[in-house]
């Protein structure tokens, strides 16, 4: 495994590589075909270089560990605005997850409903293409349209155009209170149609799922005390026609249900594939009912959580929808015969195919993974 | 500013690219006679102005798929134009170009409150796209301030902000698909009303390319309810300094207003002789706005006041009706249009890291007398983006070449601070000169092979974004994409 101490070392490692690298993170989110090649791990590249609180930025290296960005931010009293899933407890992984592999995985969670993904958040970086040449995009200021965003073209990327070396992110304070609200015993149909009636909401509700599995359909606020007790109760009156809704105001109860929703926790050491399904919300109970085995729903309905038989190719079940599929926990066998990734229609492949030969012309960056 | 020369071959072959592009469009959608491509000649970038070949108006994908792939076969550039309200001439076109305008794809295709989406044919106006949900008291947040006659097309290309995207983020935050129709006429559908690409994330790319991968002409765009209410407050501050401390202050404390602006002495004097809001004369002056409900504004604005306060203002000001709101509003909203009044003037949008403010107006200050030309400043303070308004006089001759050179000047310290070029009004040809201020040539080289995957000919809006040397090569054809 090659570890370079910083960005130069591994832009050198970069270009004079002469076979495939496997880029490494933290190494926790073990998703895709596997990948042939030499590891670069970045976890030497670490470090929180610049914190600004009263301009809620932030710049760390690639390789520093989430938890001590989010360490950081926590003692002045912010966060990143996306909550983004820690994959270990689906994936049964070990490791720290790296700031850069929450970025090259566009990682996000239960708050992406609201506050937006990790590209949403991120607004600037630094990378190594795959010629070795150092390329820096954004800034660290939140609104900056000079040139192209290739910001966003990295994060998702999954280390398949470069190799991230740092990131910088718009960050935001952290609320003093939280309460979730739960309806009890609706169907797919009813939860969705609650759910989207909390978002249509002026409430700010910034998490809306689905647990078939409890019966319960779980919407969190987040804020000032007094306005998450008025807003909570506003919207229990908004929802009576879903029948009682329980309120919970106990902030670590409320962070532990989110934590689990947000880590898929109610399939973590179950057996079978989980799936990654991206759909229009109001298609979720439909889509639901075909793929044929459990489900949760997150982000309103907008994102379905899918456990199904090992080895099911649920793309073919499910034929054609609108949205994509990423198929997120399998064995190895099933995920070398099934794409993970979403295959994408011929024009779109063919934008991605040209992507990667600009930035990596060798074909050298984690090969294969988004395509296989 | 220097623009390409016109190729001369394009230009002789005028009769035959406006016959073919009069064949598959209809009649009332080409325009090719020289009195009419005058109302083309420039955007809201007045200083420069050149008539195109000719302009298609298209109504739909189809039409404009069929423009493009003409042009693309004839190798005639194309300037995609919103409502030509672009401040930095990203709509300015070359003698040799054909202007592709939206303005009359103007439907709402599609409304879905269930899952929060409108989708618009990108020719609507930004303000007419609210107006189009309002009525079940939604709204699409970005909001330039010239959302009553720009264009969705010009705000995806220029990536579009406003006053609220400190909390609501900017156009790439509210974007979820779109209809895009490359050089060559091919239509490609991206994303959706889901949320989040399966694949490499194209349309955050396209949002803020400034129409140079691709003319974008359906939208799928995020719609939100409405808050409760909204209430600003009124601070004022005897430096800009602390007027810097107490939004950094405000911020550190946790609250995140859906607004913090920011205007200087000379922008209050400006403003108040036109508007006569009764802002104070004080040398910074802060609008802090928040919403929810009453009572929650009540806990917030108490909050900013208690730290407004602390900082000793001259002047703290809540609105105690929606009539004092709309007054303490009135000015900022009129600040353009006051400046106006008095002078020609150049609007910049470079941003900063907030804590840089005192040193850059500093800096700014001290330009502006060795520049002699005056300069106000109104600021979208939570995020940093700054408007310096340059004051010069058209009609003299060499003031707007001192005026360009002063912006210049700001611009680089915007950059040498941490910041950028532009925060919301693109580079277009304002700043084209000045990228390689901000970037290395390996930054902008990877910039360009982006623009080589969608355009390998160059030829979709060539002459903006990268310095003219730099593209060279690219628009000339000498590298192979």
């Amino acid at each position: 495994m090659l570890t370079p101490a910083d960005e130069k070392e591994l832009s050198e490692i970069v270009a004079g590589a002469t076979g495939p690298l496997r880029v490494k993170g933290g190494g926790t989110r073990a998703i895709g075909r596997a990948i042939v090649g030499e590891v670069v791990s970045v976890a030497g590249l670490r470090g929180v270089e610049l914190y600004k609180p009263g301009a809620l930025t932030i710049v760390a290296r690639a390789g520093t560990p989430l938890a001590e960005v989010e360490a950081v931010l926590a003692a002045e009293g912010q966060r990143l605005p996306f909550e983004p899933m820690d994959h270990r407890v689906l994936l049964g992984t070990k490791g720290e997850p790296s700031i850069g592999g929450v970025v090259a995985a566009n990682v996000s969670g239960p708050r992406r409903i609201q506050a937006g993904a990790a590209r949403d958040s991120l607004i600037g970086l630094r990378f190594v293409d795959g010629r070795g040449t150092v390329i820096k995009n954004g800034g660290r200021v939140m609104k900056n349209v000079t040139g192209y965003d290739l910001v966003k073209l990295m994060a998702g990327s999954w280390g398949t155009l470069g190799i991230l070396s740092e990131v910088a992110f718009k960050v935001l304070p952290a609320p003093a209170a939280a309460a979730c609200l739960s309806l009890t015993g609706l169907s797919h149909d009813r939860a969705v149609a609650a759910m989207s009636a909390a978002l249509g909401s002026p409430f700010e509700v910034n998490g809306a799922a689905h647990l078939p599995q409890t019966g319960q359909t779980l919407l969190r606020i987040e804020g000032f005390a007094t306005s998450v007790a008025y807003r909570a109760e506003r919207l229990a009156d908004l929802l009576a026609p879903f029948g009682p809704a329980a309120v919970n105001h106990d902030g670590a109860a409320v962070a532990a249900i989110w934590r689990d929703l947000r880590d898929v926790a109610g399939f973590a050491g179950r057996t079978g594939d989980v799936w990654r399904l991206s759909v229009k919300p109001s298609d979720a109970p439909a889509l639901a009912a075909r793929i044929g085995g459990e489900v949760i729903f997150d982000l309103g309905g907008g994102l379905i959580w899918a456990l199904v038989a090992e080895g099911t190719d649920l793309r073919a079940r499910l034929g054609d929808f609108a949205g994509h599929a990423t198929l997120i926990r399998a064995d190895a066998a099933t995920r070398a015969r099934i794409a993970s990734f979403q295959p994408e229609p011929a024009p779109l492949a063919a934008i991605a195919a040209r992507l990667r030969a600009q930035f990596d012309p060798r074909g050298i960056l984690n090969p294969g993974l988004m395509t296989g | 500013m220097e623009m390409p020369a016109p190729d001369a071959r394009i230009l002789s072959r005028k009769s035959r690219i406006v016959a073919r592009l009069a064949a598959a469009l209809p009649k009332a959608a080409v325009i090719h006679d020289e009195a009419e491509l005058r109302a083309y000649e420039c955007d809201a970038l007045t200083a420069y102005r050149c008539p195109p070949l000719a302009v298609v108006l298209p109504a739909s994908t189809e039409e404009v798929a069929a423009a493009l792939k003409i042009c693309h076969e004839e190798g005639v550039p194309v300037v995609p134009r919103g409502s030509g309200t672009s401040l930095a001439g990203g709509a300015l076109p070359t003698a040799d170009s054909v202007i592709l305008g939206v303005a009359r794809m103007t439907q709402v295709l599609e409304t879905d409150y269930e899952n929060r989406f409108i989708r618009v044919q990108t020719g609507r106006t930004n303000l007419s796209v609210t107006g189009a949900v309002e009525q079940e008291d939604f709204f699409y947040a970005p909001d330039p301030s010239s959302q009553l006659a720009c264009a969705i097309a010009g705000n995806i290309a220029m990536n579009s902000g406003g006053a609220h995207c400190l909390k609501y983020g900017v156009t790439t935050n509210n974007l979820l698909g779109v209809t895009m129709v490359t050089m060559a006429g091919e239509v490609l559908e991206i994303g959706g009303a889901h949320l989040d690409a399966g694949g490499y994330d194209l349309l955050g790319v396209i949002c803020g390319s400034e129409g140079q991968l691709g003319v974008v002409t359906e939208a799928t765009l995020r719609i939100l309810r409405k808050p409760e209410g909204a209430r600003p407050v009124l601070i004022g501050y005897d430096s800009s300094e602390v007027a810097g401390a107490c939004v950094s202050d405000i911020i550190k404390a946790g609250i995140l207003p859906v607004a913090i602006e920011f205007m200087d002495r000379p922008c209050i004097e400006a403003t108040e002789a036109f508007a006569k809001a009764g802002y104070p004369m004080c040398e910074a002056l802060l609008i802090v706005e928040v919403e929810g409900s009453p009572a929650e504004i009540d806990e917030q604005l108490a909050l900013i006041k208690q730290i407004a306060q602390a900082h000793n203002p001259v002047e703290l000001r809540e609105a105690q009706s929606e009539d004092e709101a709309k007054r303490i509003w009135l000015g900022r909203k009129s600040a353009f249009g006051a400046m106006g009044q008095i002078n020609d003037y150049m609007c910049l949008d470079g941003t900063i890291p907030v804590s840089s403010l005192p040193y850059v107006l500093k800096r700014i200050g001290e330009m502006s007398k060795e520049y002699g030309l005056g300069v106000a400043n109104v600021f979208h303070a939570g995020d940093g983006n700054m408007h310096p308004l340059i004051l010069f006089d058209a009609n003299k001759q060499g003031d707007l070449e001192l005026c360009e050179a002063f912006g210049a000047d700001i611009l680089k310290l915007c950059v040498e601070v941490g910041g950028c070029l532009t925060g919301e009004h693109g580079v277009g040809i304002e700043k084209r000169d000045l990228m390689s201020v901000q970037f290395a040539p390996e930054d902008l080289e990877a910039q360009m092979r982006v623009k080589d995957v969608f355009d390998p000919d160059w030829l979709l809006n060539p002459a903006k974004v990268f310095p003219l040397a730099t593209s060279q090569a690219r628009r000339d054809g000498d590298i192979a994409a």
